[in-house]
Parts: structure tokens; sequence; C-alpha cells
């Protein structure tokens, strides 16, 4: 109670609120707008946030994370284009209700499911707080190691159909993140006698140069893509009503979404698959999805919002960060000395709990946003999508130099940008990168002071949590190989094409 | 058969240019695996664990393992016409990267406020937004970025050369907060 009377306190603080309205509305704009979302945001944020409190600079962040996706479902239901790559799913069945007359009651849903969505992973992380703060303790080096390798493996295998391409960019992270001077034994590593090298290569201008800087080169060498015109009228949230009577798909979708929230390397897109396919199978109409279905988009929304809040937790308890998202703002926690783990909940649950409330106000001010702002954001996505390049480019120039004030940095973020350009043309994952960098270094760090402790390898499991992750990692491997082998069976059938050919975009 | 298997293994969506980053990749791989013995050192009296060498060494062999796969799943994967193309998209690219960096290099001369207004407006231009009202909004949109980080937000970006030159009252002030 003492510490939820404490992180009130925090909360309260003027700043906070501030970053909070800021972030939320902020965030539901930007993924509004068709080609920027949540990770240029935040990445050309990030530096800005370093010069603020702890909470305030992660408020802000989680703000625009957490209501980028309820800003996305907007162009995505209405115009067919969405906002954010995670409302992909949500055109499925949004576009074709605005078709037939029904976008008003398809935002309606997509608003209700997802405030719905990120309200419950919030109350799932509270109620499993106790058990985090039992269990984090417990997680030493060698549980680390083991579960930031779990991160890696499955941030490899998720990407299906994309797992050799994916592990070689997790490897290039890794490797990126081992260049310069190396901090025990002094020794350089890959700096090529170059002094630019010797302070190795900063995450913050790689995530800057992928995510931010190929946008806007993306957006500025494309062709113009000019939204359709929408409009919207009556009350937006009729759909809470509709909503309690698909409260078992809202929740089913829901959990799917925390569960996968909280596996590092999974994310939105995995828990959207996998509440899809349980929402058309136990349907009653299973062919009226993709085809209109407001269970369908109820899935596709609930479970891409139950994400961020889940994905809290791994960052807060272990220090493990499960996407790209929570990997940047693992650096805001370094920058200020705050090292989120198992000490955080010992020793700072009021910080704690004062995140908590600031995610689930931030659900609240995005909600009583969309209200009045439906029609507005419509008129704002109109924004030329080569004006929102030179804007993003611009933006990125302060994220990267006010960083050292390094030239040098702007132009390895450039770098990273047209590398980022060219995986997004052709369609190759980014994310393991920045995992691979960020987990690769978390993996160095504790395999050394955990081998230090073990006499032999087998040691190395013989504790309890690090058994269960050893077993976990092994039957990851083991299931990924029966399922290569399951579709090696099935290749003989002939399969349907999917429209892969989109460039991906936010 | 084994080459009917193969194909079978290893065929993925494909899109156009997706060799030509491969194979760079790949070559990339293998000459940081012909650096690794120059690059990185083996320490006397450490144990394996904790040699400098040994992360860099897992993550170039998982490198050139799995690019090495992916390039072979890309010689395998129908192929969708249009690399030049898709080679011309990426290439176009540098031009604004160039620009980019123009502007990274004027802001310490220039300072933040008029070489922002400057990089905007011009790159409006360039992009073919012709009527005066986009570059007033370009502009504007310069003005409020460089006022927002650098006054208001106090980032740390430097404060132009060309500030010194301001009379007396303007030069303190632009120099804090333009």
């Amino acid at each position: 109670m003492d510490n939820l009377i404490s992180g009130f306190a925090i909360l309260a603080q003027w700043q906070v609120i501030v970053a909070l309205i800021i972030g939320s509305v902020g965030g539901v704009i930007i993924g509004a707008l068709p080609g920027v979302g949540a990770a240029v945001a935040i990445a050309i944020l990030l530096p800005a946030t370093f010069a603020f409190e702890p909470i305030v600079g992660l408020t802000l962040l989680l703000g625009i994370y957490g209501s980028s996706m309820y800003g996305g479902a907007i162009p995505a239901i209405l115009i067919n284009t969405p906002g954010t790559a995670v409302n992909a799913l949500t055109t499925y069945d949004g576009y074709p209700m605005t078709k037939r007359g029904e976008g008003h009651r398809a935002l309606s849903l997509a608003y209700s499911a997802s405030f719905f969505g990120g309200i419950f992973s919030i109350l799932c992380l509270i109620v499993l707080s106790p058990v985090l703060a039992w269990v984090a303790p417990h997680f030493g080096s060698r549980e680390i190691f083991l579960a930031a390798l779990m991160g890696v493996l499955l941030v490899i295998l998720a990407h299906r159909g994309q797992t050799f391409s994916a592990a070689m960019l997790a490897f290039f992270g890794i490797f990126l993140n081992t260049v310069g001077l190396e901090p025990v034994k002094y020794t350089r590593r890959f700096t090529f006698d170059q002094t630019w090298l010797s302070s190795g290569v900063d995450l913050i201008v790689v995530v800057l140069g992928l995510f931010a800087i190929s946008q806007a080169l993306l957006l500025l060498v494309d062709k113009e893509h000019a939204p359709g015109e929408a409009h919207v009228r009556g009350n937006i949230f009729t759909g809470l009503k509709e909503l309690l009577g698909l409260k078992r798909i809202a929740t089913v979708s829901s959990s799917l979404g925390v569960l996968m929230g909280m596996v590092p390397g999974t994310g939105e897109f995995t828990s959207q698959f996998l509440s899809y396919t349980y929402a058309q199978k136990t349907s009653k109409d299973p062919d009226a999805f993709g085809k209109g279905s407001p269970e369908g988009l109820v899935a596709s929304e609930a479970a891409n919002n139950a994400v961020p809040g889940a994905a809290m937790i791994p960052l807060l308890a272990l220090g493990i960060p499960g996407e790209a998202l929570t990997a940047m703002m693992l650096s805001v926690f370094y920058v200020h000395n705050v090292i989120p783990g198992p000490q955080l909940f010992a020793e700072q649950m009021d910080f704690v709990m004062a995140l908590y409330m600031a995610l689930i106000l931030l659900n609240v001010v995005v909600l009583i946003f969309l209200l009045f702002s439906t029609n507005l954001l419509l008129k704002l996505i109109q924004i030329p999508t080569r004006f929102l390049g030179i804007m993003i480019l611009t933006l990125s120039f302060v994220g990267v130099y006010s960083l050292r004030n390094s030239i040098t940095d702007c132009a390895i973020a450039a770098g990273f940008g047209v590398v980022g350009l060219i995986l997004k043309r052709l369609n190759l994952p980014i994310v393991p990168i920045i995992l691979g960098m960020v987990l690769g270094g978390i993996m160095e760090v504790k395999l050394r002071s955990a081998m230090a402790r073990v006499k032999s390898p087998l040691d190395f499991i013989d504790r309890p949590i690090a058994a269960i992750l050893f077993v976990m990692i092994l039957g990851i491997i083991l299931l990924h190989i029966r399922s290569l082998i399951q579709e090696h069976k099935d290749r003989v059938k002939p399969q349907p094409v999917l429209d892969e050919d989109t460039t991906q975009q936010g | 058969m084994i080459a009917k298997t193969l194909q079978d293994m290893f065929r993925r969506y494909r899109r156009p240019g997706d060799i030509v980053f491969a194979t760079m990749f790949f070559v990339f791989s293998l000459f940081l695996l012909s650096q690794l013995g120059t690059e990185t050192q083996v320490v006397k009296r450490t144990k394996w664990f904790a040699q400098p060498a040994l992360w860099p060494t897992i993550a170039i062999w998982g490198m050139v393992v799995f690019s090495g796969l992916h390039l072979l799943s890309s010689f395998l994967s129908p192929r969708i016409p249009g690399r030049l193309r898709e080679i011309t998209f990426w290439l176009k690219s540098l031009e604004y990267v160039v620009y980019f960096l123009i502007y990274v290099v004027a802001v310490p001369w220039l300072g933040y406020l008029p070489s922002t207004m400057l990089f905007a407006a011009l790159l409006t231009v360039r992009l073919g937004f012709r009527l005066p009202g986009a570059f007033c909004i370009a502009l504007v949109f310069g003005a409020v970025v460089a006022i927002l980080f650098r006054a208001l937000l106090q980032v740390n970006i430097p404060a132009g050369r060309i500030y010194e030159y301001l009379p007396d009252g303007l030069r303190a002030f632009a120099l804090t907060y333009l």
C-alpha cells in the first residue's frame, strides 16, 4: 500500500502528467500517420528524454508506445492503410466493414478492443507484480544469460520464413556490440586502428539509423502515396457495448497478447496471428473473417494493445528487452543509472507502481482524446508522405547529434539508414539487429560472471530456474525442428500465395 | 532429386534485389572472418569465457553460416524481375544522405535554427513542392523544431559560430536559445 501511495506521489508531479499527455496524444497522432510509427518517434525522442527524470522520460516514451496502435487503427479501417505495421491485420476486417458503410462501428470496436487489451495487460502486470518481485531475485547471472539466449533464439525463430536472415542479422547485432575497446581486458576489437571506432557503435545511433533515417529515406525516394479521404459521424464509443458481446474473443486475445508480450522476441505479430486464428476457429461464422468480421477486428486490436504492458515485464523484472521499443527504453534506464532487474523490484517498487499507473492513465487519456479527434486525425494523415520524410530526417538529426555532438555518429546513423532502407525494401527484419546488440551485451557480461563461479559446464544449470530455462531452450529448438519437418511434408501440397508484396513501413 | 529437395527446403519469398544484398552481406561476413585473427586478441592466463575474442568469433561465424544459407536460399527461390530498378532505388537514397551530412556539417557553423530552416525549405523545393505555401510551411516547421529542442528542451546542440558576429544583445540570446 505504501508503494502504491508513493507511486502515486511520483506520478502526480506536473512534469510526469505533461509527459503522459504529450506522449499519449502524440502517440495517437504518430500512429495515425502511415509511414511514421512508434519506433521512429521513440528513436528520435530518446536522446531528448535523457535530460529528464527517468520517470518523466519513460512516461513520455511509454505514452507513445502504448497509444500509437490506437491511432494506427484509424487509417487501417477507413482507408485500408495501416498507420503502424501492427495494424496491418486490422485492415483485413476493418476496411471491408467501412466499405459496407460500417466504418463508424469498426472504429468504435477497434478503440474499445484496444482499450480492453491495454487495461487487461496492465492489470495482469499488477497482479503478477508480487510473483515477479518474488521470482526476480532468483535470477542470477546464469539465469539472465539463459533468458537472454532464449530471447535471441525466439527473435530468430519468430520470423517464420525469414529464419536465416533473422539469424544473420541477430549475429550482426551481436558483432556490432563487440566493436571497440573491450571493457575488461582493454583490448581493441574490430577497430581497424580507427579512433572513431574505439568507443564502439552506439545503440542509439544504430536505432536512429535503422528506424528513423531509413524511414525518412524510404519516404523521400518513394513516390508520393496519397491516402484517400474519409469521415466518420456519430458516437465513437458505442463499440464498448458491442464489445461486451465479444468479451470471450477480447479476453482470449488480450491474454495471448500478454503471454506473447512477456516472451522476449515474439510480440505483436505472433499474438495477433494466434488470437486471429483462435477467433476464426471458434467463430460461428469463420467465413466472414477477412471480409469484415467484428470478431476478427477485436482479436487483432485487443491482442496488439495488450503487448506494450506485458513487454514491460521482462524489461523491469530481468532487464531483458523483448523487442526493439523496450530495448530503446532500456537505454533511458541506463543513462539515469537505474538498472532494471531484480533490484528494481526490491528497492524501487514505488517507481514500478508509478509506471503501472502511468500505463493505465495513458489508455484513459487516449480514449478521451479519440472521442473528439478522430475526424481531425483523418485530416492530419493527408500530409504528403514526402514532406513527412523531410520532417523525420530533420528530427533524426536532433536525436543523433545531441548525443555527443559528433559528425561521425551522424555519418554512421546515415549509413545504417541506408542499410535499414534496403532491409525494409527487401522485407527483411530489422529488430534482430537491435535485440542482438542489446542481448549480446547482456550475454557477454553474464556468461563471464556466471562461468567464474561454476566448476563444470553442467553446474551452469544446477539451479531450478536455470534448469527450467535450459529445458525451455531445448524445447523451443526441438519444436522448431518438428515444425520444419511438418512444413516440409506439407510443401508437396500447393499453397495459396499470400500478399507479401508490401513495403515494411512504420 | 537432391536439387529438388534442396530447393523445397530453402525456397522462400524473394524480392527484387534480394540476391544482391545477400551476396554483399555474405562477402562482408567473410571479410570480417578474415580479420578475426588481427582485429581481436587472445589474452594469456584468461579462461575461454573471458577471452575478448570469444563473442566476436561467435558473432562472425554466425553471420558467415547464416548469410551463406540466406544466399543459398536466395539462389534457390523464384526470382521476381526488377533488380536494376530496385538497386537504383537504393542508390537514389544516397542523394538525401549527402544533403543530410551537409546539414550536419552546417549546424556548428550556421547555427541550429538557420540551418534547420534552410534544410527543410531546400528539401521541400528539391522534392517538387513549388508553391510558396509549402516553402513557408517548411520554414515554419524548421523554426518550430529548432526552438522546441534547443530553446525549450535545452537539448545538447552547440551554438553556431556565425552567432559571434551578431550585435551584443542578440548574440547572447542566439548563443543560448537558437
